[in-house]
């Protein structure tokens, strides 16, 4: 099997898709400028591509520690007014969103 | 008042010995800000009436007779990303602005109860993100030395408020060099300590795994103190590691006689004539003071940059999913809540920010995570293994901080790699998680500073700041 490489590069659509993605309205001229400098970044990456680097194990972590847990015992928590306080909206002791999924 | 303290070790001790008050202290630096901040642009807010309040604290504690900390008056700025309860943490973006977080950074009580006095929160690249501050979307900072040129970032507010004599120290974070290579540029200390050392409770996160707070001084000695009280287990933080904070002033002067220093021989290329003069002068200066400069490869660093910004932007697209308008910051109107969502992300973050977000959104994304992402973890892992080979040959491993001397105003705002190359030399111990420091060694071009970085293994504090006490030692003697 070989694996999948990034010697595509980015394209407009791809930059469309994205902004979708991530939650990001962007207009044309956004999309043409992001595309034109993304591409600029991932074009250094054909250096990577030509790396063997089937033996290697990725590295997630820069200092092993495993299984961190606390005491299961009752900790004071923030102060909900405080919390709410900072919130664009908020309403009977909870965040006030706008409409989800068409439901008033 | 000419005869106050400078350092925070001297301003501690003469505050705590009752010798002169934390207020004298504080309105020294006062002056200095409303001398000088119009120009310099250090700070995103200066809180002058919570300081006051807190250096009078302080002198009714020893008029009192009460204990104080090794910080007693000591002023002190804060990268406008970490939370301060009920003080605006902006993170300089539109986004962020006016937020009041509910709670203290670990990082900010500990200096807190060290008697530490915080003048004001420091502006930043967005978020981090930048080698020049820039990018804030307040404006950028000044560097004090020369109002024409950075400070370099992105905790460029914090090198600048040091440099200036706003504060006697502050706190950077860095993800990439974002406390060294500002040092270097402004001609301070700075560390980036071993990841894990210091909690990142309440710093605003960016890239999680790369993340560190470190502090900025005008001494090593000053730095090593700061780092002493903020380092230390946290469990708050499941990253920290649980081990109490070493002991780094008395390894200050202890001087390198007989330590194995590390010249990279496959160093990347790039750097300004000047700035390689000034390393070859501090390996000079290294083997003079006792220590055998051993010859060391790093061959997989050239990727290393690469790798950091695939690595570095997917973890900020996870992290800056939760500026969303619901909770906290800017909401722009919309009736719909998709709408609102990328309507204020589209409002309330800047074009560096959103470049990135969309390069961690694509790298992790459906059919690209294992050709990008994946990769650039295992480049991560080379970097990792070269570091360990060499520090079995050495104790420590020199380079330069930065490429180039402080540069002007638009130079590399147009070109995201001109900027990130900025990073080359500083990107690979946060890849490896390692301690790294920059320490100002003589000038370059333009009779700017220069900044030689101290790198070390893993909570190799202690070999770090033996060198950079070293180093600070033979650059009084540099021409």
């Amino acid at each position: 099997m070989t694996s999948p490489t990034s010697s595509s590069s980015i394209s407009a659509a791809d930059v469309i898709k994205v902004a979708r993605l991530a939650r990001l309205d962007i207009d044309d001229a956004q999309v043409e400028h992001f595309t034109e400098q993304l591409a600029k970044v991932l074009e250094h990456f054909t250096d990577v591509d030509a790396l063997d680097l089937s033996d290697v194990q990725p590295m997630t972590q820069a200092y092993p520690l495993a299984n961190v847990l606390r005491q299961d015992v009752e900790q004071p928590c923030l102060d909900r007014d405080e919390v709410l306080a900072a919130a664009p909206q908020a309403q009977d002791g909870r965040f006030r969103v706008p409409t989800i999924n068409g439901e008033a | 008042m000419a005869s106050l303290p400078t350092t925070a070790a001297d301003i501690a001790a003469a505050v705590s010995s009752g010798t002169v008050t934390a207020s004298d202290v504080l309105e020294q630096h006062l002056a200095a800000i409303a001398a000088r901040e119009t120009d310099v642009h250090a700070f995103n807010l200066i809180t002058t009436d919570a300081a006051r309040q807190h250096a009078a604290r302080i002198d009714a504690d020893i008029a009192d007779g009460k204990p104080v900390g090794a910080l007693a008056g000591v002023p002190l700025a804060l990268k406008d990303n970490m939370c301060t309860r009920g003080v605006e943490t902006t993170c300089s973006s539109r986004i962020l602005e006016g937020w009041k977080p509910p709670y203290d950074a670990t990082v900010v009580q500990r200096l807190r109860d060290a008697g530490a006095i915080m003048v004001g929160k420091t502006n930043l690249d967005e978020f981090a993100m930048g080698s020049s501050t820039e990018n804030s979307a307040f404006g950028p900072t000044k560097n004090p030395l020369d109002l024409s040129r950075v400070p370099g970032g992105s905790s460029g507010g914090s090198a600048a408020a040091v440099a200036a004599g706003f504060s006697a120290v502050s706190l950077g974070s860095d993800t990439g060099g974002s406390i060294r290579q500002p040092a270097a540029l402004c001609g301070v200390v700075g560390v980036k300590p071993t990841y894990g050392l210091v909690s990142r409770y309440g710093l605003v996160a960016f890239a999680s795994s790369l993340d560190q707070i470190g502090p900025f001084a005008t001494t090593v000695h000053d730095a090593a103190l700061v780092t002493e009280v903020i380092a230390g287990h946290d469990p708050m933080d499941s990253t920290s590691i649980p081990q109490p904070a070493p002991n780094l002033r008395s390894a200050v002067g202890q001087g390198v006689a007989r330590m194995r220093i590390g010249r990279v021989t496959d160093l990347p290329g790039g750097a300004e004539p000047e700035v390689m003069k000034r390393l070859d002068d501090a390996f000079e200066a290294l083997a003079a003071a006792g220590a055998e400069i051993v010859d060391v490869t790093l061959p997989s660093i050239e990727y290393a940059l690469t790798a950091y910004y695939l690595i570095a932007p997917a973890e900020a697209s996870s992290n800056l999913a939760r500026y969303d308008g619901v909770r906290y910051g800017l909401r722009a109107p919309a009736s719909e809540v998709n709408a609102m969502y990328g309507a204020t992300r589209a409002a309330g973050f800047g074009d560096e920010v959103k470049r990135r977000i969309m390069l961690g959104t694509y790298a992790l994304s459906a059919g690209y995570f294992d050709a990008y992402y994946g990769k650039a973890l295992k480049v991560r892992r080379l970097i990792a293994d070269d570091f360990d080979r060499a520090y079995t040959q050495v104790d420590a491993i020199l380079t330069p901080t930065s490429p180039m001397v402080a540069f002007a105003f638009g130079d590399k705002v147009e070109d995201p790699m001109a900027m990130y190359l900025c990073d080359v030399y500083t990107i690979p111990s946060n890849l490896a998680g390692h301690p790294a420091m920059s320490v100002p060694f003589g000038t370059g071009a333009h009779k700017l500073p220069v900044g030689i970085q101290i790198m070390a293994p893993a909570l190799g504090e202690v070999p770090m700041f033996r060198v950079a006490g070293a180093l600070e030692s033979a650059a009084r003697g540099l021409k």
